[in-house]
């Protein structure tokens, strides 16, 4: 089916995600702050919608029939910025000026500054709104680009995300595809224990959402759950993708401590070392 | 030629015009269609109409959206809503982003009315005004708002409109130019300078009439715009006149008063009163009853101005 990867897809995608995976702890202790959990974490869904998903153009960032992406959880942009620049919407080197005065990659995604970026983000519940101005307007337009869009299990608590919930389903908005990082970490411990969201799906369900629950790192299972969602005709689709905070560095899975904090030389060497090794590859 | 119609039917008017004129229009409102009077344009465009349901912030955010895709949205609720309720929308989805959304507030300032303090907004000028990038446009009068509004298309960024709810008097002559950020001098004076916004310049003019059969020249400005300032117009008249009195249906800190004093502190410091709501909420009363108990009317400009000449001279 039309979801598959073929093995040399697969592998190829599996590297192209390993080397985000460096990128996105370089930029992140070169800056001496960010967040690489919840970077790592989405490195999986942000590889297969920007190398097999999504329409786009990096020499014309703005091209109006593009596929749209709106990174809701905008403390995640390292993960963004990565694969942007790994697109060539903008030079590699700007990966090395992340977070520092002038930088055209600031410390929460900013549309006005970095090529590539489809909205500013950063103030958490905000991104699925603006997703679904976007895909109305892609509506009015008749046009066939998506929305993509993806939000924090934690960000979920604000209640604009479920005012955007209902109008996204009132207005039938089958042209959004948004997943949910479901990493069960937030700032101050566990989701379970800070604002428990669960029965999660049920929730989207009962809000008129097409909903599918997958592994967040199984690119396999991330395309297909995408393929499987374009064929919506008339919802919007939420795929709750479970992922692991801090994923392909032994020392930072699950770990609450790695959500806002960048790693120090030494630890950014062995991450990178255990990355190089491949013990990523293939799960 | 009616010579009494409130901003808010002028906003809904001129809306349609617009819709007819640039297909680009689209309009979002938070269940207030019929008070906005954005639901004549929802009746003649009802695709690019969205109701957003009672959901400020998820409107805001949407009309961003919109704005990201090209489009040009109106949002539409009432002013305590718009910038109170969604302010760190308006902040983080659409100033911050410099984004082309159109916010019209309706029901500003206490001339709500019988609803109360709860809805009556005094502060919405001040939230929008420290917004960087916000541009706020605060028409006297109808033929007023309407310019207002489809001046707001031609500005690139976004715009709040503030509108109210009670019928108004037509103030400003028709064939005065309206351009953004340019003030307008209603009458001309050397004694005293009133600054007005919005529903005050009627009581400004009515202020200056009943002064000059007293021999006091007042020079009566309209801003129209409270952001972009038209900082040179007041600095001029408030060198050429012996002091400065502001006039707005807001309260008396952040809004026109507290940016003509920031301006004048910094470039031109002369004696000045501000005419406002006294940092206080509003409550519910005729709209007329609500003027005079606060402070709002002509009467009140001309006792500010017999006591600002008495402390200077």
């Amino acid at each position: 089916m039309a979801g598959e990867l073929t093995a040399v897809e697969a592998g190829e995608l599996q590297q192209k995600a390993n080397q985000l995976r460096k990128d996105i702890l370089t930029m992140i202790a070169r800056a001496g702050s960010g967040h690489p959990g919840g970077s790592l974490s989405i490195v999986d869904i942000l590889a297969v919608l920007y190398y097999k998903v999504m329409r786009l153009r990096p020499q014309e960032p703005l091209w109006p029939e593009r596929d749209r992406f709106v990174l809701s959880k905008g403390h995640a942009c390292p993960a963004l910025y990565a694969v942007l620049a790994d697109k060539g919407f903008f030079p590699r080197e700007y990966l090395a000026r992340l977070r520092q005065l002038g930088s055209p990659l600031q410390g929460h995604p900013d549309m006005r500054k970095t090529p590539g970026v489809d909205f500013s983000t950063g103030s958490l519940g905000q991104g699925l709104s603006a997703a679904n101005g976007m895909a109305l307007a892609a509506r009015l337009q008749e046009a066939s680009w998506r929305v993509y869009v993806v939000l924090g299990d934690g960000e979920i608590q604000e209640g604009q995300v479920w005012e955007a919930a209902m109008s996204a389903a009132h207005y039938g908005l089958s042209n959004l595809i948004a997943f949910l990082d479901y990493n069960g970490l937030q700032i101050d411990g566990t989701v379970r224990e800070i604002m428990c969201p669960e029965p999660l799906a049920e929730k989207w369900r009962a809000f008129g959402w097409h909903v599918l629950e997958i592994d967040g790192h199984d690119h396999a299972a991330i395309l297909e759950a995408v393929r499987r969602s374009q064929l919506e005709n008339h919802r919007p689709s939420m795929i709750i993708a479970r992922t692991i905070k801090g994923k392909g560095v032994s020392f930072m899975e699950d770990q609450v401590s790695w959500h806002g904090k960048a790693p120090s030389e030494e630890l950014l060497q062995n991450a990178l070392r255990e990355l190089e090794g491949g013990r990523n590859n293939g799960r | 030629m009616v010579d009494e119609m409130a901003t808010r039917d002028a906003y809904g008017k001129a809306l349609v015009e617009l819709g007819r004129k640039d297909e680009r229009i689209v309009v979002l409102d938070a269940d207030l269609s019929g008070s906005t009077k954005t639901a004549a344009f929802a009746g003649e465009f009802p695709q690019r109409f969205f109701n957003m349901g009672i959901a400020e912030a998820d409107m805001m955010g949407t009309a961003a959206g919109l704005a990201a895709s090209g489009f040009i949205p109106f949002a539409s609720t009432f002013g305590v809503f718009a910038t109170g309720r969604a302010f760190d929308q308006v902040r983080n989805s659409i100033c911050y982003p410099r984004l082309n959304v159109k916010i019209a507030a309706t029901h500003t300032g206490i001339t709500v009315g019988e609803d109360g303090g709860s809805h009556q907004s005094v502060e919405d000028i001040a939230l929008m005004r420290v917004l960087p990038a916000m541009t706020i446009l605060s028409p006297a009068d109808s033929w007023q708002a309407e310019q207002a509004v489809k001046a707001a298309v031609e500005v690139d960024g976004p715009v709040y409109i503030r509108l109210g709810r009670p019928k108004v008097p037509l103030v400003i002559p028709q064939d005065m130019p309206f351009a953004v950020g340019k003030g307008q001098v209603l009458r001309e004076g050397t004694d005293i300078t009133i600054i007005a916004t919005g529903h005050m310049v009627h009581q400004a003019l009515k202020a200056a009439d009943k002064m000059a059969k007293e021999g006091l020249r007042a020079a009566v400005i309209n801003i129209h715009t409270i952001k972009p300032l038209d900082e040179e117009l007041i600095v001029f008249y408030a060198r050429q006149t012996k002091g400065v009195i502001t006039a707005e249906e807001h309260s008396i800190i952040g809004g026109l008063g507290g940016a003509v004093a920031e301006l004048l502190g910094e470039r031109c410091p002369v004696p000045m009163k501000r005419i406002g709501v006294r940092d206080s909420f509003g409550e519910s009363g005729k709209p007329a009853s609500l003027l005079q108990e606060y402070g709002l009317t002509a009467e009140h400009i001309i006792s500010a101005a017999r006591h600002l000449l008495r402390e200077t001279s």
